[in-house]
């Protein structure tokens, strides 16, 4: 049997933050892609969602989430302009939390759209924590070669981490 | 000391054609853990149907599950009892011409043990539909050397990708 998990990328951010962290020229060699995040936003919040768009694409997304918060649970939809993965934790939280992302991109090559999955938390030992489940859909057939994190200009912080993993299917 | 690859894909089947169904059959006991990843849509007008499994060819009333999710802005929950396939999430129909699919990631524990019953997490994700975590439940102790997938209410359209990976102990 192949291995079917390969680490292609990884980013720490360092001091000073970052304002966007990317992933480019992924190679078109997986089947499936798989992110893993650990992550704070310097956002003046206790979180921060976490946006991320495709081949510096901004346009024909979806996104359908749930998500609870410790006293309600909700559904619905967000933005048209990014996928949305949930929220993470932001400054004003507890220091030293970071929220954690778990994202599925599968058959990031093929020639459908692209249905994306992840589960995000940012516990916090406080109110304003969150669980979230999200399904996007990015309405185009391009194969996915860059991916971008960002949250409107503020930084990642510090120690942040973002890694990208390739999974095949033989 | 070297360590050992962890998560190894078993089988993967892209449907050339419609099918009514497809199966892992002979699986290994080598594992400790399964997981399949179905990409790809049913092939009836635009709704969505019940992704859902036999195992070993069990077609008694031995399964049962929970459902958790969002659709269409409401949240809720849903049990299916004594059922004769188990449901694992809901999945796309969406016909013959459009590129939108929908994935859906279902985790087998423990598979080969032959003291337990077997449980299943699946996450179900159904552009522009619905967005869902489930749990599952086969009352038999036998381990699972085989696996039937289908969906309920469709045949399963050309170009769906359904890939068996096994997870490993260190």
């Amino acid at each position: 049997m192949a291995t079917a998990w390969t680490a292609i990328a990884s980013t720490t951010v360092g001091s000073g933050g970052a304002a966007t962290v990317t992933f480019s020229s992924i190679p078109q060699t997986y089947k499936n892609l798989i992110i893993k995040v650990s992550a704070r936003n310097a956002r003046t919040d206790v979180v921060a969602e976490l946006r991320w768009t495709v081949n510096g694409n901004s346009t024909s997304y979806s996104n359908r989430l749930i998500q609870g918060n410790g006293s309600t649970v909700s559904g619905g939809t967000t933005a048209t302009t990014l996928f949305y993965s949930g929220e993470i934790n932001a400054s004003t939280s507890t220091a030293s939390i970071f929220g954690s992302a778990d994202i599925y991109i599968p058959d990031y090559t093929g020639g459908n759209y692209k249905n994306v999955s992840a589960d995000t938390v940012s516990e916090n030992n406080a109110a304003s924590a969150y669980a979230t489940l999200t399904n996007g859909l990015w309405s185009n057939t391009a194969a996915i070669t860059s991916i971008a994190f960002y949250y409107g200009g503020l930084n990642w912080e510090q120690y942040s981490t973002f890694t990208l993993f390739g999974t095949n299917n033989s | 000391m070297a360590a050992g690859s962890t998560y190894e894909a078993i089988a993967t089947q892209t449907l050339a054609s419609t099918a009514n169904s497809i199966t892992f059959s002979s699986i290994p006991g080598t594992y400790t853990d399964l997981v399949i990843v179905a990409i790809g849509q049913g092939y009836t007008s635009p709704s969505y149907g019940n992704l859902q499994i036999q195992f070993n060819g069990d077609s008694g009333t031995n399964y049962s599950s929970t459902e958790f999710r969002e659709n269409g802005g409401t949240v809720g929950t849903n049990r299916r009892s004594t059922q004769s396939n188990l449901f694992v999430s809901s999945f796309l129909d969406w016909g013959t011409a459009n590129q939108n699919v929908g994935h859906s990631i279902i985790n087998i524990f423990n598979y080969a043990n032959t003291t337990t019953y077997k449980s299943t997490i699946s996450r179900g994700n159904i552009p522009p539909y619905r967005t869902e975590l489930n749990t599952g439940l086969w009352r038999s102790t036998a381990a699972i050397t085989s696996i039937n997938v289908s969906v309920n209410d469709t045949p399963i359209n050309i170009g769906s990708i359904f890939t068996l990976y096994g997870i490993k102990a260190a």
